[in-house]
C-alpha cells in the first residue's frame, strides 16, 4: 500500500516546498500544530475518511477541495470532536497533544476552530450574549480567578470585530443562527473566528451561499485574521475564495482521501478541468 | 428581595400589625375544615355576615363535589390534616436542621443574605399566613390607587368589594374554588383608578411555612376604563414548607381600555400541591396578561384563564413549566372569546428533566357571534431526557364560523447538533445544555422584571446543573 503521508507530499510540489520552507524559516517549528496521521472515520458504522494525512501550522493557509460528498466536512467535524464521527484507525495531534482524547470544548478553548457549513440555529440566545458566554469559558479556563471580560469592554470588542466583516451591530441582538439567511449565517461563522481568534481554523465552506459583495467582505476580513499566528484550513468548491485568500498549499480529497496536494495552481486546474482526471487516484482503490 | 426590603418588612409588620405582641391573638386552630372553624375564621376577622354565609355555601359546595380525576395525582392531599387557619403569633417554628439540604444549597448557589434564607425557608421568621408586605408608595395613594391585603380590602372597601369578589370565579366553579371561597386569608386587593398608569410592578410576598399549613390567598384586581398595573407574586428562590396544600383564587377585572399584567414566578418546595384557579375579564378593548412561571411544587394544577366580553379584548397568557425529579406541573391556559374583534395569544413553553411530567392543557373558546376573532396557540415542549414526559392536551371549541385560529405544538430535545455547536466554541456540555434552555425560556424570561430575571436563569442553570430538586 503506497504510502501518502505529509512528508511524502511536501516533495511533491516545488512551489508547496518553498512555500514551507519560507514558512519554517519564518516561524520555526515550535508553532501550533495540527497534524493528521492515517486518519479513518466512520458515521454510523459507515467508513467516510479512509487515511487522510495533512499538517497544518499556524501562519499556513491550505485549501481543501474535492466534490460534494468526498469526506471534507466529515474531516472538520471529526477535528472538532463530533461524536457522531468515530475515529477507528489514525491519530492527531494539536500542538504535540492527542487531540482525539479531548472533547470538542476542550480542542475548542486550546485553540482549534471550526466554521461550520451548516451552523445550527440556538433560539432565544443572542449572538451578543454566546460570544461573550464563550470569550468567558476560555478565560476562566486559563484563570479560574477570572471575573469575565468587563460588559463594555466586551462590547467595544465585538464592535470592532463586526466592524471588520461589516457587520450592522444590531445583529449582535439576534438570535443565534435563528433565522438566519444563508449568508448572514457564514458572516456570523466569520465572526465568531475573528472573536474567538484561535490558533488553527478550520473553514467549512463558508463561501458558499455568500453573494458576491460578501464573499469580497467576508474574504477580506478572514484575510485581515490570517498572519503568522492563525493556521486555516479553508474547504471550498470555488477558486473565487481563493483569490482573496491566498492558499500555500491545496488538497484535493476524493472519497475520503488526500489525492493530490500542491500550491495555488491547483485549484486553478480543479476549476478548469474538474475532477475527473483524478479518478483512480485513491490509495484503497489503486493498490488494494 | 434584599435584606434591607427584609428588615423594612419586619419593622412595617411589627408597627401596622401589632404582631411584636403575641398576647394580642387569642384564636388557636385546629386542623381539618368544618362549620366551627369556617365560623371562627370569619369571626376571628371580623367580617360581615354576608361573607360568613358566603364562606359556609362555599365550605357546602367543597364538601360535596367529588375530587377532580383528571390532571395530577391529587391522591396525597388529606383535607382533615390540615391547619385552615393560622395566625402568625402561635405559629410553631421550623427548625432549620429540617430544612431539606437541597433548598440551602440553593440559596448558597443564589447567594440568598443570610436573614431571607430563614425566612423563606419558614425559620425564624413570625408571619405567615397573611399578606403582610404591601410597598405601598406615597405615589400610589395619591393617584387613589388602592393596595391592601383583602381582608383589609373587605373591611376598608365594602361596597367595591362586594360588587366584584366571587364575581368571575363562583365557589360552584369548582372544587378547589370552593375551597379557597370557604377558608380564604390573605391575598392582594388592588383597586386602579380610572386613567391612571401604576408605571412599577406592584409586587406581593407570599410564604407559607407552619407544618402542613394551607394557604388560601384570594387576590382581587379591578382595573378600572383606561388604567394600567402590572402585579407580581411570587420570588425565584424556593419556599420551603413541610407537606402542604397551596390553593389560591386570582380574579382580574380589566375594565373598558384598562391593561393589566399579572406575572407569577411559582417556587415552591417540591412537596406542595399547588392548586389554583387565575381568571379574568377583559372588557371592550381591554389586555390582560398572565404571565406565569412554575418551577416548584409537587404537582401545579394552574391553567389562568381569560374572558374577552366585549370588542376588541385581547388576551395573552405565557406559561412556562419545569418538572423536575418528582415533579408534576399540569398548566395551562383558557381563553374564551365571547365578542367580536377579540383576539388571544396563548405561548406555552415546557421543559421536563429528571423524570418530571409536564402537561400543558388548554382551552380555546370562541363562542357564537364572536366574529373576526383571532387567536393562536403556541406550545414548545423541550424534554431533557429520556424519563422525562410531556402531554399537550389542546382543547378547541369554535362556534363561530369567522375566525383566525393558528395552533402549533412542537415537542424537541436539546439537540446533539446544538450542543456540539456550542462545545466547539468552548462551552462544556453542561454550560451547553443550560445555554440552550436558557434560549428556550427566554420569550418568557424577557417578560420579567429585571431582577427575576436575572435569578431565574441562575436558577436554570442550577435546576440544569442537577443540584436542587
Ligand atoms: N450519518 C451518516 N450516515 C451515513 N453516511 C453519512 C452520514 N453523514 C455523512 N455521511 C456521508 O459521508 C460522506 C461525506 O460527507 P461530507 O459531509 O463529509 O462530504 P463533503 O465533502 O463535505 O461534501 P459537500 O461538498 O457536499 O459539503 C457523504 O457520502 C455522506 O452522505
Ligand atoms: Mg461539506
Amino acid at each position: 500500500m503506497r504510502v501518502f503521508d505529509s512528508r511524502l507530499w511536501l516533495c511533491y510540489n516545488a512551489a508547496a516546498r518553498w512555500a514551507m520552507e519560507r514558512q519554517r524559516k519564518r516561524y520555526g517549528d515550535v508553532h501550533a500544530m495540527l497534524q493528521v496521521r492515517n486518519l479513518h472515520v466512520s458515521v454510523d458504522g459507515q467508513p467516510i475518511l479512509k487515511g487522510v494525512n495533512l499538517v497544518v501550522r499556524q501562519g499556513e493557509i491550505h485549501a481543501l477541495m474535492g466534490p460534494n460528498g468526498s469526506g471534507k466536512s466529515t474531516l472538520a467535524k471529526a477535528l472538532m470532536g463530533h461524536p457522531g464521527y468515530e475515529v477507528t484507525a489514525g491519530e492527531v495531534t494539536f500542538k504535540g497533544q492527542n487531540l482525539l482524547e479531548m472533547a470538542p470544548d476542550e480542542r475548542s478553548r486550546r485553540g482549534l476552530f471550526l466554521a461550520f457549513q451548516y451552523p445550527v440555529a440556538i433560539p432565544g440566545v443572542s449572538l451578543a450574549n454566546f460570544l461573550r458566554t464563550a470569550i468567558n469559558v476560555r478565560r476562566k479556563a486559563a484563570d479560574p480567578d477570572d471575573k469575565g471580560l468587563p460588559i463594555p469592554e466586551f462590547r467595544r470588542f465585538l464592535k470592532a470585530k463586526m466592524d471588520l466583516l461589516q457587520m450592522d451591530h444590531r445583529f449582535a441582538g439576534r438570535y443565534l443562527n435563528d433565522g438566519f439567511s444563508g449568508g448572514e449565517k457564514k458572516r456570523a461563522e466569520a465572526l465568531q473566528l475573528a472573536v474567538l481568534e484561535p490558533d488553527i481554523a478550520v473553514l467549512d465552506e463558508t463561501d458558499s451561499g455568500l453573494d458576491i459583495d460578501a464573499l469580497r467582505v467576508v474574504s477580506e476580513g478572514v484575510n485581515a485574521l490570517a498572519g503568522p499566528d492563525l493556521g486555516m484550513l479553508v474547504i471550498t468548491h470555488y477558486q473565487r475564495i481563493l483569490n482573496y485568500i491566498k492558499p500555500h498549499f491545496v488538497h484535493i480529497m476524493l472519497d475520503g482521501e488526500i489525492v493530490e496536494s500542491g500550491g495555488p495552481e491547483l485549484a486553478l486546474k480543479l476549476e478548469e478541468r474538474g475532477y475527473t482526471w483524478l479518478e483512480g487516484k485513491q490509495n484503497g482503490r489503486g493498490s488494494g | 428581595m434584599g435584606e434591607s426590603a427584609l428588615e423594612t418588612l419586619r419593622e412595617d409588620y411589627a408597627e401596622k400589625y401589632g404582631f411584636h405582641d403575641p398576647e394580642s391573638y387569642v384564636f388557636k386552630s385546629r386542623r381539618g375544615l368544618d362549620e366551627q372553624v369556617v365560623n371562627e375564621i370569619s369571626w376571628m376577622k371580623g367580617e360581615p355576615d354576608w361573607m360568613r354565609e358566603f364562606r359556609l355555601r362555599a365550605l357546602d359546595l367543597f364538601e360535596r363535589k367529588p375530587m377532580p380525576t383528571w390532571g395530577g395525582d391529587l391522591s396525597g392531599i388529606d383535607f382533615d390534616n390540615i391547619y385552615y387557619y393560622v395566625k402568625a403569633s402561635e405559629r410553631q417554628e421550623q427548625d432549620w436542621d429540617d430544612v431539606p439540604s437541597y433548598i440551602k444549597d440553593t440559596f448558597d448557589k443564589l447567594g440568598i443574605p443570610e436573614a431571607e434564607r430563614k425566612f423563606l425557608a419558614g425559620v425564624g421568621a413570625q408571619y405567615e399566613s397573611e399578606m403582610v408586605y404591601h410597598n405601598i408608595k406615597k405615589e400610589l395613594e395619591d393617584q387613589g390607587v388602592i393596595f391592601l391585603d383583602t381582608d383589609s380590602g373587605l373591611r376598608e372597601h365594602p361596597e367595591l368589594f362586594r360588587e366584584h369578589f366571587a364575581t368571575l370565579i363562583p365557589p360552584a366553579d369548582n372544587k378547589f374554588a370552593a375551597l379557597n371561597s370557604a377558608a380564604w386569608s390573605g391575598g392582594s386587593f388592588i383597586y386602579v383608578p380610572p386613567g391612571v398608569r401604576v408605571e412599577m410592578p406592584l409586587q406581593a410576598y407570599f410564604r407559607i411555612n407552619a407544618k402542613n399549613m394551607g394557604q388560601f390567598e384570594r387576590t382581587l384586581i379591578i382595573a378600572d376604563e383606561g388604567s394600567y398595573i402590572h402585579y407580581v407574586e411570587g420570588c425565584t428562590a424556593p419556599i420551603y414548607t413541610s407537606d402542604s396544600l397551596h390553593c389560591a383564587v386570582v380574579e382580574v377585572i380589566a375594565k373598558r381600555g384598562s391593561r393589566v399584567r399579572y406575572t407569577t414566578i411559582q417556587n415552591w418546595s417540591n412537596n406542595v400541591y399547588n392548586l389554583v384557579t387565575k381568571r379574568a375579564a377583559a372588557y371592550e378593548g381591554a389586555t390582560v396578561e398572565w404571565v406565569d412561571a412554575n418551577l416548584g411544587s409537587k404537582l401545579t394544577m394552574k391553567y389562568p384563564a381569560v374572558y374577552m366580553m366585549e370588542p376588541g379584548a385581547h388576551g395573552e397568557i405565557l406559561s412556562i413549566v419545569f418538572a423536575g425529579r418528582g415533579q408534576h406541573q399540569d398548566a395551562g391556559a383558557k381563553v374564551v372569546h365571547s365578542a367580536p374583534n377579540t383576539s388571544s395569544k396563548i405561548t406555552s413553553k415546557s421543559i421536563s428533566m429528571h423524570g418530571g411530567r409536564a402537561t400543558y392543557r388548554g382551552l380555546l373558546k370562541v363562542s357564537r357571534g364572536a366574529r373576526g376573532s383571532r387567536s393562536s396557540v403556541v406550545c414548545d415542549a423541550l424534554l431533557l431526557d429520556e424519563r422525562s414526559r410531556s402531554d399537550t392536551y389542546p382543547y378547541i371549541e369554535i362556534d363561530e364560523d369567522e375566525v383566525t385560529i393558528g395552533h402549533e405544538a412542537s415537542v424537541s430535545k436539546i439537540g446533539d447538533e446544538q450542543l456540539f455547536y456550542l462545545m466547539s466554541r468552548g462551552l462544556d456540555e453542561e454550560q451547553a445544555r443550560s445555554m440552550v434552555v436558557g434560549g428556550f425560556i427566554e420569550p418568557l424570561v424577557r417578560e420579567l422584571p429585571m431582577e427575576y430575571a436575572v435569578e431565574m436563569n441562575r436558577l436554570v442553570q442550577l435546576q440544569m446543573a442537577g443540584s436542587i430538586g
